[in-house]
């Protein structure tokens, strides 16, 4: 076997002032040309164990640091990142602060250039990657300009540009839509394939990533609780940490079915070996509708699925319930610019869960914005039955005070569950605390009519966004509409019972969530892509509720 | 978005097909002009000609807006001039005692020679906001680089900090606006916004410290002599365009004829004890050729498109 690449021995960490290490005792050793995942649930360790990797630990966050990291042999207590940076390329979850020029060229050629490259390499070097990442009509953009999917690709191509033999990436895809992810991962399986490039990649939606990896190090604490295949990781997730696995490793454990499937593809593959799948189509026989979850029993006002060309007339039909959040025929035009809303309409009846779902770039955050009045459409009209409280993609940009007590009421903080933390700097909260925060700062005083949160799920790990999916559906019971923009379809699925779909500022489909995430390519959950969307079946337990029941019926027959 | 329309945009004109070098030092050669000359006319001539090139390169607009803050910035300037300025013989008002000011003689010097200290300001502030959107700050830092390491890492952080907090102040304040009953109002509120921007500016600037370690910038102040020797530095020698060449002759003509206007009389003005502005062919030659020195290199648009 070759010397490894990347070599922990026995290391551990704490942040300044932090009162439990961050990591603790992790050993492990990476070759050249290994495809590795990082998963653990928030505050694992992961992001540590990655600036460890670089040398930003300890050099640039200080901290008790113990043990040693090689890096090519370099041990990293005794060089610098900006050494290490030519080994290491690192790509880190918000791409704004990863955007250090004014330029896309700038910005790809600065790494070169700090590496002394000469002027013919930097430009050859710049073109180069621009077009490995299919960014060259980018180059003489302004970062200022480019979306957040565009910044993050961007700022790939900066970490790539030195050809380092190691690449870091930190959640890369926590704020990009279904497609420019999956891009992201078919990207780095390339590197990894054709050019044996190292990759660490720490990632929370695992099933987007697992079959591209060789290899998966689970963090438990600060500690590693696993080290294995992805079959092995799966097979130690399913026994001690359920959180950690996979939508399609759950549906086969509540199913009965061994082994834990990899991917879409090997799951669909076991299906058909044990006769839950026909051999060559790709729809499943199974065809009756899953059974009632969360999803599964639309309201009557969208019972109906309709595509763009079906599209209902926006304005109420009579005896129709009376809206709680009406948009019609909405526009919303840059003066120097294109047309973000293109005559978008959508009704939201009181009680409704609504799951809005797009590319980057959709109009989906100014359809909220829209919603909750922060703009003023140049043509159409928005109808609201009450306030509506908007939750924006950053809970830390509602925290202007010292205490989370002063940021919202003690009512609020005790629906949120955050009484005990009454005293507490408000960024001194976890993820999912400050995500409790913001909701609650919106949601304080007189119950909204409508919650609309945009992104609200970035950067969670699968236990907080269940409990965000509870808290959700709990306020629609209580009589609250509620419109969630998210790139998740799993969590879409779990607490939405109506998707709609937006491309170009338009609503292009709209109907149950069972019916619009259940045969896409994209927009599906993995139960739905290995079931082929078989019976509306798109989370784990309905998934396994119709093959237990096929089962069933497979053994009458038989 | 507002926002982004006062930050470097690449755009097909003249000054921005330029080399970062010779427009800075352009901007550099019109602000001393403003500098050096005081005749007010002149200095009007020279106002209209920086917006005009403003114009030429595609950023009228929000050389306009900057015009408004700079006429925001230039009316106090004014007023406080005429009320504190004692040397005017030709009073216009008297106002009375005004404490700590004196005897209130409001007079005409003194309302002209602030108009003429705001215009100066005015101008200023037009050619910093016309060189901030036409000069790529990417290629200024890397001639920095080569000069101080340590200074050319703040300007750097600095660069990126501003679009980075304007973005971050315009979230915030939009957050706040969706709370029950709007954003709060009043002084407290707007300082709490204020301290939460300024707040978050240091984890943003270490966010961008930490990029900028992991992609080498710190290893360039040690390898410096390497990549001197390597014939690096990042940049390709590049020939002079035929923008560049305008540029410098451009920047040349007008501290060329800045000095000339000072040193011959033609510019000549004495706001004290009374306003003395001789007018004359000098001064008409003047103002047209340092006009025609700011606009002419907009003329020639061949090669703007990259």
């Amino acid at each position: 076997m070759s010397a490894a690449l990347l070599r922990f021995e026995r290391v551990g960490y704490s942040y300044p002032g932090a009162d439990r290490p961050a990591l603790s005792d992790v050993s492990f050793e990476l070759h050249p040309g290994e495809f590795c995942l990082l998963a653990g649930l928030s505050g694992s360790g992961k992001s540590s164990l990655l600036g460890a990797a670089c040398g930003l630990v300890p050099h640039f966050h200080g901290g008790r640091f113990a043990g040693r990291v090689e890096l090519a042999g370099l041990d990293t207590r005794e060089h610098r990142p900006a050494e290490l940076g030519t080994l290491a390329g690192a790509l880190f979850q918000d791409p704004e602060t990863q955007l250090v020029t004014s330029s896309v060229r700038a910005e790809l050629s600065l790494a070169l250039e700090s590496r002394g490259g000469a002027g013919a390499a930097v430009a050859r070097g710049v073109e180069e990657v621009a077009l490995a990442l299919g960014i060259d009509a980018l180059l003489d953009r302004s970062t200022h300009e480019l979306s957040g999917g565009e910044k993050q690709r961007v700022a790939l191509g900066a970490a790539l540009a030195g050809s380092p033999r190691l690449l870091l990436l930190d959640e890369p895809t926590s704020q990009l839509d279904p497609v420019a992810g999956d891009e992201l991962i078919g990207l780095l399986r390339r590197l990894n394939q054709e050019w044996e490039m190292t990759i660490v990649l720490a990632e929370h939606r695992l099933e987007r990533c697992l079959n591209a990896a060789d290899r998966v190090i689970a963090l438990d604490g600060g500690r590693i609780a696993c080290d294995g295949a992805p079959r092995d990781f799966l097979r130690w997730a399913g026994e001690h940490r359920p959180a950690l696995q996979t939508p399609g490793a759950k549906l086969f454990s509540l199913a009965g079915l061994e082994p834990a499937p990899v991917g879409v593809r090997q799951a669909r593959a076991e299906l058909r070996a044990h006769g839950l799948l026909p051999g060559g189509g790709a729809g499943p026989h199974l065809s009756e509708p899953a059974a009632p979850g969360p999803v599964a029993s639309a309201s009557p006002a969208t019972s109906a699925p309709r595509s763009a060309a079906r599209r209902a007339w926006p304005w109420p039909k009579r005896g129709e319930a009376p809206a709680a959040l009406d948009l019609r025929e909405v526009w919303h035009e840059l003066r120097e610019g294109p047309a973000i809303l293109r005559g978008a309409s959508l009704r939201l009846a009181a009680g409704e869960t609504v799951a809005l779902m797009g590319r980057n770039g959709a109009g989906k955050s100014t359809l909220l914005r829209h919603a909750a009045g922060l703009l003023e459409p140049t043509r159409g009209r928005v109808e609201r039955a009450g306030r509506v409280a908007l939750l924006l993609q950053n809970p830390g940009d509602y925290f202007v005070r010292e205490r989370v007590v002063e940021e919202a009421s003690r009512q609020a903080l005790a629906a949120a569950g955050l009484e005990a933390l009454a005293a507490r700097h408000p960024r001194d909260l976890s993820g999912g605390e400050r995500q409790r925060l913001a909701l609650a700062i919106v949601t304080d005083g007189e119950p909204p009519a409508v919650l609309a949160l945009d992104e609200p799920t970035r950067g969670m790990d699968r236990g907080a966004k269940a409990g965000l999916a509870d808290e959700l559906r709990a306020r629609a019971a209580a009589g609250q509409a509620v419109i969630v923009a998210t790139h998740d379809p799993e969590f879409a699925a779990s607490c939405a019972r109506r998707a709609v779909l937006l491309a170009d500022g338009r609503v292009i489909a709209d109907g149950p969530v069972e019916e619009l995430l259940a045969g896409g390519w994209y927009f599906a959950t993995e139960t739905a892509r290995i079931l082929g969307g078989a019976g509306g079946a798109l989370l784990p337990e309905q998934g396994a509720e119709l093959l237990r029941r096929d089962s069933a019926v497979e053994a009458v027959l038989s | 978005m507002g926002s982004s329309s006062f930050f470097y945009r690449r755009l097909p004109s003249p000054l921005h097909a330029t080399r970062a070098g010779i427009g800075a030092v352009w901007a550099i050669a019109l602000t001393s002009a403003a500098l050096i000359l005081y005749q007010p006319l002149i200095l009007c001539a020279m106002l209209l000609a920086v917006l005009g090139a403003g114009a030429g390169a595609g950023v009228g607009h929000p050389l306009l807006r900057a015009l408004r803050t700079a006429l925001i910035v230039a009316v106090p300037i004014v007023l406080v001039n005429v009320l504190v300025d004692r040397d005017g013989l030709t009073v216009f008002a008297r106002v009375g005692d005004l404490g700590p000011f004196g005897q209130g003689d409001l007079t005409v010097e003194a309302v002209v020679y602030g108009s003429v200290i705001g215009l100066k300001v005015a101008l200023l502030i037009l050619v910093t906001t016309l060189a901030g959107l036409a000069v790529d700050p990417d290629e200024l830092l890397r001639l920095f680089r080569r000069f101080s390491f340590r200074s050319a890492l703040t300007a750097t952080i600095a660069t990126r900090m501003i679009p980075l907090l304007a973005a971050d102040a315009q979230r915030l304040a939009e957050a706040q606006r969706t709370r029950p009953g709007g954003a709060p109002g009043g002084a407290r509120a707007r300082v709490a916004l204020l301290s939460a921007v300024v707040g978050g500016s240091l984890d943003r600037a270490m966010d961008v410290a930490a990029t900028l370690e992991v992609r080498g910038f710190a290893a360039m102040r040690r390898d410096r002599r390497g990549v001197r020797e390597r014939g690096g530095g990042g940049s390709l020698r590049r020939p002079l365009s035929r923008h560049d060449l305008a540029f410098g002759a451009s920047a040349a003509a007008v501290l060329a004829l800045a000095l000339a206007g000072r040193l011959t009389g033609a510019a000549r003005f004495d706001a004290y004890p009374q306003i003395a502005m001789p007018l004359h062919l000098g001064t008409l030659v003047l103002g047209v050729g340092l006009c025609l020195a700011i606009l002419l290199p907009f003329a020639d648009r061949r090669g703007i498109e990259r």
